[in-house]
């Protein structure tokens, strides 16, 4: 019984981060139908500025949150305006391409600029304290970036639903063409959409070096679940990825506790399965 | 006619020249012989990938005569052109690489992958090209059971190594005896047949494998596989995983307050280059099974003469991935040197005939059986003290004794 409630605490724990990596992806597909292929990649950088922030600076991960949010919201706003809008207007196959295509060179590029090596943090802050209670255990690291997953997201959602700015993204989510009569300028509220998105993915590359090491391929597999998360929760719903998020992690651990070599597919079958019998996910109304 | 006659003459004159200086009956000169060196240059696995080539190529230039004093073979015949390929860590594009190098490049022979699971295809791909492929850093044992006639394995396989690591622990049962036993590995190549010559072993030996503990590659979170270890309260662990996976697994142990007995690594992310800048302190009384150390290095002239210019000119140590493929690319050269040629089916008689005494390595020397496995190669166990391996095991070659149990891994 033990195993099975902290498996589930830990599935809540990575779960967490597979719903703040995914709420890049799900705003900037609510606000403009793109779906961004290089988003895992967006977390690779992310993770890069972290960790260089430490290797130059010393700078915990912690305390290189808020620039490595600042670095990928600016990646954001650069790719939004070379990339993005110049094919807002051609075929959406287009669009797909073009973020493919930004998978790739994000990928060599740092491969050409930081190697393949595998860098890590030996010996983060967080890794000084750890939560045990009653044989249930949490590293500080995943706490850490636990609650700042959760914070980041509630920090977005209220953006979204409660500010004046985000009433104009939800606008233009909906009616591009009537948010344009209303006043509001979709070309400005595109490039806030993905400001907001590089900053959140941002936080959680930062969040996730307090435990993982970063190499040109670190976000592949994070931006995988990330797809799954937004799919499921249903595109553009910033409550459905974290629900989607918690939900994909607890399910991971609990399978891996009797099929270990399963845990990170049952991901994946969770999504078929969802995708069979709720295409518009569990949040979604498209 | 008379532009024949010139053309003629001037034929002589380049024969005359191609003669060499001395102009006597020198060995005819192949000119460049192109080699192809096929390791994940991209990927996660890239640091050992890299690591390994250096291996290969430091390799090429003693046999190119760049290192005059150190007393290893040179090649007469022509000299060694070093063709990498990235295989990106992916048996298919492995596969893809034999058939680019053969076919495009015209490579004639091949050395890597570092990874079992793309050796596996491309020596496949290399048997139905009938081109010669030796493998230095690849330890599946199944990659040298398959019959094949153009591949070969300097280095040893996971079945001497866990039989390594089984004798060493019957050595010192009366301080630590060892009943119950957990192998946790990535599923793939490397860790499954791992895991299951393991289990073949570990009867002879009065072991009993408790579980069986497997995750994907490039895993976002290990925790049930640390909570199921944790259930099975092992004597001990064997552990196969890259530097990527080893680096989750141990920082969850920490995290979860898990630290089993003693941690036995299968080399790779044990022996990765980046494995103690990434963890620190934690590294320390991680053990591991190893073809070649620095301090067995020290131990023998022509070894740290190797190792020496490895460091000068990679700017890091030689390890025992760049070791055994260092040694692959010496026994290629040597075949392709007393073949004096690069036909394909002569370098394989040279190879199924190699005969090696002087290596950089531990062993007795390089003999191939019919399978293609060095039989000579055997392994060592060491342990990690002050951010170093040392030996524990052959008792012979030792300059440590083994601390057990470790320190938890969440107090450091």
């Amino acid at each position: 019984m033990q195993e099975v409630v902290q498996a589930v605490v830990s599935g809540l724990l990575i779960g967490a981060i597979y719903a703040l990596v995914a709420v890049g992806l799900t705003l900037i597909f609510g606000v403009m139908d793109i779906v961004n292929f290089a988003h895992g990649n967006f977390l690779m950088a992310a993770m890069y500025v972290a960790f260089f922030a430490w290797a130059l600076a010393r700078l915990d991960p912690l305390a290189g949150i808020p620039i490595a949010a600042a670095a990928l919201g600016v990646l954001g706003v650069v790719v939004y305006r070379l990339v993005i809008r110049p094919v807002l207007k051609g075929p959406p196959l287009s669009q797909i391409i073009v973020t493919f295509g930004l998978l790739v060179l994000l990928q060599g590029a740092a491969q050409l600029l930081f190697s393949a090596d595998e860098r890590g943090i030996p010996h983060p802050l967080s890794d000084l304290f750890a939560l045990r209670l009653g044989g249930i255990a949490a590293g500080g690291p995943q706490l850490m970036a636990a609650a700042g997953a959760v914070l980041a997201t509630g920090v977005v959602w209220w953006f979204v639903s409660r500010t004046e700015w985000g009433a104009a993204l939800s606008a233009v989510a909906q009616d591009s063409g009537a948010a344009r009569l209303m006043g509001i300028d979709p070309d400005r509220v595109h490039l806030l959409a993905w400001a907001i998105g590089g900053a959140s993915v941002g936080v959680a590359g930062a969040l996730l070096m307090s435990f993982f090491t970063v190499s040109p391929t670190a976000g592949a597999n994070f931006g995988l679940v990330a797809f799954v998360v937004v799919s499921l929760g249903g595109f553009g719903s910033l409550r459905g990825a974290l629900l989607a998020g918690l939900a994909l992690g607890v399910v991971q651990d609990l399978v891996g506790l009797w099929l270990p070599a399963y845990g990170f597919a049952a991901i994946f079958a969770l999504y078929l399965a969802v995708v069979l019998l709720r295409p518009q996910g569990l949040f979604g109304s498209r | 006619m008379k532009r024949a006659a010139v053309l003629l003459g001037l034929l002589v004159a380049i024969a005359a020249c191609g003669g060499g200086p001395g102009g006597g009956a020198a060995k005819a000169s192949l000119g460049d012989i192109k080699i192809g060196a096929l390791f994940p240059l991209s990927g996660s696995v890239a640091s050992s990938g890299t690591d390994a080539l250096h291996g290969v190529e430091l390799a090429a230039d003693v046999l190119n005569g760049k290192y005059p004093n150190i007393d290893l073979p040179k090649l007469t015949v022509g000299k060694i052109v070093i063709d990498s390929a990235d295989t990106q860590g992916d048996a298919q594009v492995g596969e893809a690489d034999v058939d680019r190098l053969v076919n495009s490049d015209k490579v004639v022979a091949l050395t890597g992958a570092f990874q079992s699971a793309v050796t596996v295809t491309a020596s496949q791909r290399a048997e139905r090209l009938a081109v010669p492929m030796v493998n230095g850093s690849s330890s599946s044992t199944a990659l040298t059971e398959r019959g094949f006639k153009w591949f070969w394995r300097v280095g040893p396989s996971d079945r001497t190594f866990a039989d390594t690591y089984f004798k060493w622990l019957k050595s010192i049962e009366k301080d630590h005896p060892v009943k119950r036993m957990v192998v946790i590995n990535e599923n793939d190549q490397f860790g499954n047949d791992g895991q299951k010559v393991i289990g073949e072993l570990a009867p002879q030996y009065n072991v009993q494998i408790v579980d069986n503990i497997v995750y994907p590659f490039n895993a976002t979170d290990l925790t049930s596989q640390v909570q199921k270890m944790r259930g099975d309260n092992p004597d001990a662990v064997f552990v196969f995983a890259f530097i990527n996976d080893l680096t989750l697994l141990m920082k969850t142990m920490a995290q979860l307050n898990y630290t089993p007995p003693v941690m036995l690594g299968f080399g790779a992310g044990f022996v990765d280059p980046k494995f103690v800048p990434n963890l620190g302190s934690k590294t320390e009384y991680a053990t591991t099974r190893a073809a070649w150390s620095l301090e067995i290095g020290q131990k023998n002239a022509v070894a740290k003469a190797i190792a020496d210019a490895f460091r000068q000119k990679y700017g890091q140590d030689m390890t025992e991935n760049s070791a055994r493929d260092f040694e692959a690319m010496m026994v290629l050269g040597g075949a392709i040197e007393s073949a004096g040629s690069t036909d394909p089916a002569k370098i394989q008689r040279a190879l199924n005939k190699t005969n090696i005494t002087r290596t950089i390595m531990p062993w007795k020397g390089i003999k191939f059986d019919g399978r293609g496995q060095n039989e000579l190669a055997s392994g060592v166990i060491q342990q990690m003290t002050g951010g170093q391996y040392h030996v524990l095991y052959p008792t012979e070659v030792a300059s440590a004794k083994v601390t057990w149990p470790i320190p938890p891994l969440s107090s450091r």
